[in-house]
């Protein structure tokens, strides 16, 4: 019954772009293991050879350095980590993460563990763009703390998924391109003040 | 140190901020010597660019000695830059094509999300001009920081004089890529709207470029003299119906191609700039093109616009038809100076192309708020006003 509820895709556009409400139900068959009940996904290309760009992401303890909210990862083994993640109003939130589906410089999926405070799940594309580059494609479903009203909140703060999701793969793309992150800081005393 | 700060419209003041220190890997920090106030600092200064916040430094044309150095820069203490008003990292795939403008990685992230609404994506970062940009302090400072300082400033070579290469920061590389964009065949006419720095610039530019008539539209009589002094023949919108004048001075045909060097805040008293002008006053539009819609009319069918004048936002009453029935062809955008730099200073070095005309006034940062007003209230006798901190 529920299928015939789903909507037929008539396109070849992203899942995450559609503007039909069922399109979760059906991004979800691209995740293994899936939870969260938003979705978003980004696209960044990087002017940087696949190999280079998959090897930067596949290293977690490289993942603060651009993911602005990322307070710390502990990688726990070769599979599974353990995130502590700033919040909107200036808490944290923890999870454990598995990966859930590995290809060498061209997948990585995810999906945070039971009892995860904010389950999440999603995976990350790599593509080999020749002279471009490489694009990352980045999928993530997730249930935003407190549901529609937390997720309000957490825009309010700049701590949306999707917002932070595009910059996030815009400070990796600064990073591997330019060997920085760009920061309108005047001095290091700013820098830090701004808590990049 | 001391620097020329934003605090809201017809509102700049000298302030005591931060002194600016290495960042980046690739920052210098360089010791201002002479600084320019741009015509699009008026847009500012008239509160026309949204994301300003009070104590913004302003300034993005400028050029000093360099005094510290990141670990990746390729400058030395002591060179003397010109700083190119973009903020472009050198590396990404535009910068690669010397489109360095549109550079990806010259906006810090957190900025990015504004421009990624308001244009689709967004664009380079740029010096003294809003959190849009990026929110980096300018350089009508004593002190800039400057990013990705191994792509951007161009050295200087000894004994040459900081009024003579100091508009290569914007205005120059901007009315030169202005006449470029016009497409100039030998024997055009070409039409400039506006005798700023920027219209002047592109009227020795389109004459370099092989353009056989230029004609310069303004209403200031000081300007308009200054076209004259390079060639081009004159239009005072004020005293001439300015479409019927050129369609006669080019007999009928229209100009070859047409330059709008005004951007955002035309003036003149014209029933689509009023209308303009109150959509701008309560925020239903923001950008007056009187002079825009007049170029795309008067220019010959099949030809060029080219649009280096600044605009934000959006505009209404465009002549979108005109436009596509004659079949024009628009280029346009942000200056990529780091493109053009080293042409123009050798052209510079060769005096094949004068800057220093333009300067009608030099004065001490100090002074630089009363800079502001003259430049606003005074446009006939004010050109350009070069700011001295060694003057302090």
């Amino acid at each position: 019954m529920a299928d015939q509820l789903l909507h037929q895709q008539n396109d070849d556009a992203p899942l995450a772009t559609s503007k039909q409400r069922d399109a979760i139900q059906r991004a979800k068959g691209s995740v293994p293991e899936a939870t969260g009940t938003q979705i978003t996904a980004r696209a960044v290309t990087i002017n940087r050879p696949v190999a280079e760009v998959y090897a930067h992401f596949r290293d977690f303890a490289n993942l603060p350095g651009f993911m602005e909210n990322v307070e710390r990862i502990d990688v726990l083994d070769q599979r599974r980590s353990h995130w502590v993640v700033k919040a909107p109003a200036g808490g944290t939130v923890e999870w454990d993460a598995r990966i859930t589906e590995e290809v060498e410089h061209r997948l990585l999926a995810w999906t945070s563990e039971e009892g995860a405070e904010v389950p999440n799940s999603g995976r990350v594309e790599f593509h080999d763009a020749g002279a471009r580059g490489t694009v990352v494609v980045a999928t993530i479903l997730y249930d935003p703390p407190g549901g529609v009203i937390g997720k309000l909140i957490a825009k309010m703060f700049q701590r949306e998924p999707a917002i932070q999701a595009r910059r996030d793969l815009r400070r990796l793309k600064q990073l591997l391109e330019t060997g920085e992150i760009a920061t309108p800081a005047m001095n290091r005393q700013q820098y830090e003040e701004m808590g990049l | 140190m001391k620097a020329i700060a934003w605090h809201g419209k017809h509102d700049v003041r000298v302030d005591t901020v931060d002194d600016p220190g290495i960042v980046n890997p690739r920052d210098c920090v360089i010791k201002v010597t002479s600084t320019a106030i741009c015509g699009s600092d008026l847009h500012l200064y008239d509160g026309y660019i949204p994301t300003m916040q009070s104590g913004d430094v302003l300034g993005h044309e400028f050029m000093g000695e360099v005094v510290e150095i990141g670990p990746k820069s390729t400058l030395k203490k002591g060179q003397r830059v010109v700083v190119p008003f973009t903020i472009s990292c050198g590396s990404c795939y535009h910068c690669s094509k010397h489109q360095y403008s549109a550079c990806d990685n010259g906006l810090p992230a957190d900025n990015q999300d504004i421009a990624q609404e308001l244009y689709g994506q967004p664009m380079a970062g740029l010096f003294g001009y809003s959190h849009m940009t990026g929110g980096y302090a300018g350089g009508q400072a004593e002190y800039v920081r400057v990013p990705f300082s191994d792509v951007g400033p161009i050295v200087i070579p000894d004994g040459i004089e900081d009024d003579k290469v100091l508009f290569l920061s914007d205005i120059l590389p901007t009315g030169w890529m202005a006449a470029e964009n016009a497409d100039i065949e030998p024997g055009d006419t070409v039409a400039v709207w506006g005798c700023g720095p920027v219209g002047l610039f592109a009227v020795q530019s389109a004459f370099l470029m092989g353009a056989e008539r230029v004609i310069a539209i303004d209403h200031f009589p000081n300007r308009l003299a200054l076209a004259k002094r390079f060639g081009a023949e004159t239009i005072n919108f004020e005293e001439t119906a300015v479409y019927e004048a050129l369609m006669v001075m080019t007999g009928g045909i229209g100009p070859d191609a047409v330059i709008d060097s005004v951007g955002l805040e035309a003036h003149g008293f014209y029933v689509d700039n009023v209308l303009d002008q109150i959509k701008a006053s309560t925020f239903l539009g923001t950008d007056r093109a009187h002079a825009n819609r007049q170029a795309i009319i008067a220019c010959r069918k099949g030809g060029r616009v080219s649009m280096p004048a600044v605009y934000g936002g959006f505009v209404d009453k465009w002549p979108l038809g005109a436009f596509m029935e004659k079949g024009l062809t628009l280029k346009t955008g942000q200056t990529h100076v780091q493109h053009y730099m080293p042409a123009l200073l050798q052209a510079i070095l060769e005096d094949k192309i004068d800057t220093e005309f333009l300067i009608s006034h030099r004065m001490p940062l100090s002074e630089g708020p009363k800079g502001y007003k003259m430049f606003h209230d005074q446009q006939n006798e004010v050109t350009k006003i070069v700011l001295k901190p060694g003057l302090d």
